[in-house]
């Protein structure tokens, strides 16, 4: 059995979350209250102590890089210089689902969390980067923002102080690497969404180069409850380095899938049981514990707490929270070479380790799954491999290895057998492979 | 011309939040898209007139982006989500159902310029896996019988108008 700690999620099916009203009336907007009676440094502190870590995918503790923000930058001839908030809503990692959750029912969490954070950092004006494709999410979101600018809440003096902040929704148009901080800078700014060498980090020159400070959706939401209830308590969930919930998703071959707030620190094995098993009662093959990245574990190692340290430890990533569950009757290398697809379609193309490579990848793995590998393309992934992580401007050429690496190490016998048989072993024998995976253009 | 009163104070809204003139690219072409259903050469020359952009900067920003349709789609335009909880979930049959009930491939659009179908990647909506996008709506929790039901009805909105 799990423990089930809701510090954010409690109010789910409470009807009308989403208008000021109804999270007013459930102790919305009291932490704002007491953050303005508070010193920026003393929310830093607090967000500190909290062992919150973002929610986003890398796991960097939040309080430490909202201090990584100037104090009072100034442009060459003395003027002040502005410094922005972002939040990264760009929800895209493969098995990932939980800020639109939030967004659509607790919008006005969100903005709370940032008004609270820009109180923290001296942010003078705020964005919100949702992908595209989240139309309904988007409009819910704009219209909790018109809610909380007719209270006072955003504008010219926020709640009546002499601090003036703003919020504006900005929607992505449809690329994965966005959710990448500098990427989403980028496009932010109305240029492709290519991620940004660093140094300069975004907390000196970010968004429009002014520094900026870049959050996810379920981390500017963890905000309020540590203001409300204090650091202590957000801490007393979780590990000594990694406080509070997590709102981890859950799909693929699972029993009921969808969004759990449990603690950070949960053991997958109960996760899963939690979420009824694997579907259908199947056995486990394996399971991608943190978002497509992360490599996969198999069966074998699922006795494992879902913390970033912990899943470091096994090898993997607790990345984004997405939790994809495979089960025995499904074939690895047809799920690998799904991944490797998607990353092959979505490589912004600056890097041409990651351009080329995730490209071969892509195309090897295909070629293996319908039957047309060769020993030689299985011994040459690592090598590939080895050429791109680490070899880029950004993650994503790390982030392609996961499940090209893990799958071939982990379920090698799969790929072998696939060579072996010249066909997917899956798969009724004669089974013609529908689709040349190059064959579905898109537009 | 694509851009006009509506749109024009769309973006002098949106001027008092962005920083920039460039900053209105995407919200613009989103604008501009949902007018006209795709975003043409001549649409990108109206965009960087109206922003004062180069065209090419326009051009490489419309190319990147896979929401921006280079060429005309159907009325509705149909992307099911083939990522791998969907997958997982059945996804390529309902692709292929699709394929087969309106007679075309992934990429294509029918003669009569009703719908357009496509794969996209993940819509973050994994949990209620499959899911397709149409036009700005998801539709979740997808079987062969639910899916029928919502062509089905899209057919009859598209020959007689939305019931």
């Amino acid at each position: 059995m799990v423990q089930v700690e809701k510090l954010l999620t409690q109010h789910n099916d409470v009807e009308g979350s989403h208008t000021i009203d109804v999270y007013r009336s459930l102790g919305g907007y009291k932490a704002l209250e007491k953050a303005l009676a508070m010193t920026p440094e003393s929310i830093v502190d607090e967000v500190k102590k909290s062992n919150l870590r973002g929610r986003g995918g890398a796991g960097f503790p939040t309080g430490m890089k909202w201090s990584f923000m100037p104090k009072a930058p100034t442009f060459p001839d003395g003027r002040p210089k502005p410094k922005y908030l972002v939040c990264n809503a760009d929800e895209g990692e493969p098995g990932t689902f939980k800020d639109r959750l939030l967004m659509t029912k607790h919008p006005h969490m969100l903005i709370e969390g940032m008004i609270v954070a820009a109180h923290a950092i001296g942010a003078s004006r705020g964005f919100i980067y949702i992908r595209g494709e989240f139309v309904f999410e988007t409009k819910r979101v704009e219209d909790a923002i018109v809610e909380a600018r007719k209270m006072g809440l955003l504008g010219t003096k926020v709640s009546g102080t002499d601090w003036s902040f703003d919020l504006v929704v900005y929607r992505g148009a449809g690329a994965y690497i966005c959710g990448e901080e500098t990427a989403l800078l980028n496009s932010l700014e109305g240029k492709r969404g290519e991620p940004r060498l660093k140094p300069p980090f975004p907390a000196m020159v970010g968004a429009f180069g002014m520094p900026t400070c870049v959050n996810n959706v379920e981390t500017f939401c963890a905000v309020p409850t540590i203001i409300n209830d204090g650091a202590a308590k957000f801490a007393s969930v979780g590990t000594e380095r990694s406080g509070g919930t997590r709102l981890f998703c859950v799909s693929g071959e699972i029993e009921k899938p969808g969004v759990y707030e449990l603690p950070i620190n949960v053991n997958l094995n109960d996760l899963i049981a939690h979420c009824g098993g694997v579907l259908g009662g199947k056995k486990l093959k394996a399971v991608i514990p943190g978002g497509a990245s992360a490599p996969m574990l198999s069966a074998a190692e699922t006795d494992v707490a879902m913390d970033f340290d912990s899943l470091a430890k096994a090898g993997t990533m607790a990345g984004s929270g997405g939790v994809i569950v495979i089960s025995e009757d499904t074939c690895i290398v047809e799920v690998a070479a799904r991944l490797l697809k998607f990353y092959e379609h979505e490589s912004c193309g600056q890097c041409s380790q990651c351009r080329e490579g995730s490209h071969w990848l892509a195309r090897m793995f295909h070629r293996i799954e319908i039957g047309q590998g060769t020993e030689a393309d299985l011994n040459a992934i690592a090598g590939i491999c080895s050429n791109m992580a680490g070899q880029t401007i950004c993650a994503f050429s790390d982030a392609v290895t996961g499940p090209a690496l893990s799958s071939v190490r982990k379920f090698r016998h799969e790929f072998e057998e696939h060579v072996r048989l010249k066909r997917c072993p899956c798969k009724p024998e004669g089974h013609v492979p529908k689709h040349d995976h190059h064959a579905s253009a898109t537009l | 011309m694509i851009i006009d009163q509506e749109i024009s104070r769309k973006m002098d809204a949106l001027r008092e939040h962005l920083p920039t003139e460039q900053s209105l690219l995407l919200p613009l072409l989103h604008e501009m898209q949902a007018k006209a259903g795709w975003i043409s050469v001549e649409a990108i020359k109206e965009a960087a007139a109206y922003l004062k952009l180069p065209p090419a900067r326009v051009q490489e920003v419309v190319s990147f982006y896979t929401m921006y349709n280079r060429k005309p789609v159907g009325q509705k335009h149909v992307q099911v989500c083939t990522n791998v909880a969907c997958f997982l979930r059945g996804a390529d049959k309902l692709v292929e159902g699709l394929e087969k009930r309106l007679g075309i491939h992934c990429g294509q659009t029918t003669a009569d310029g009703k719908y357009t179908l496509n794969e996209v990647e993940c819509l973050a909506a994994c949990g209620t896996a499959p899911v397709m996008q149409i036009n700005d709506d998801y539709y979740e929790n997808l079987s062969d019988s639910v899916l029928k039901d919502i062509m089905d009805k899209l057919d009859r909105e598209l020959s007689h108008g939305p019931s």
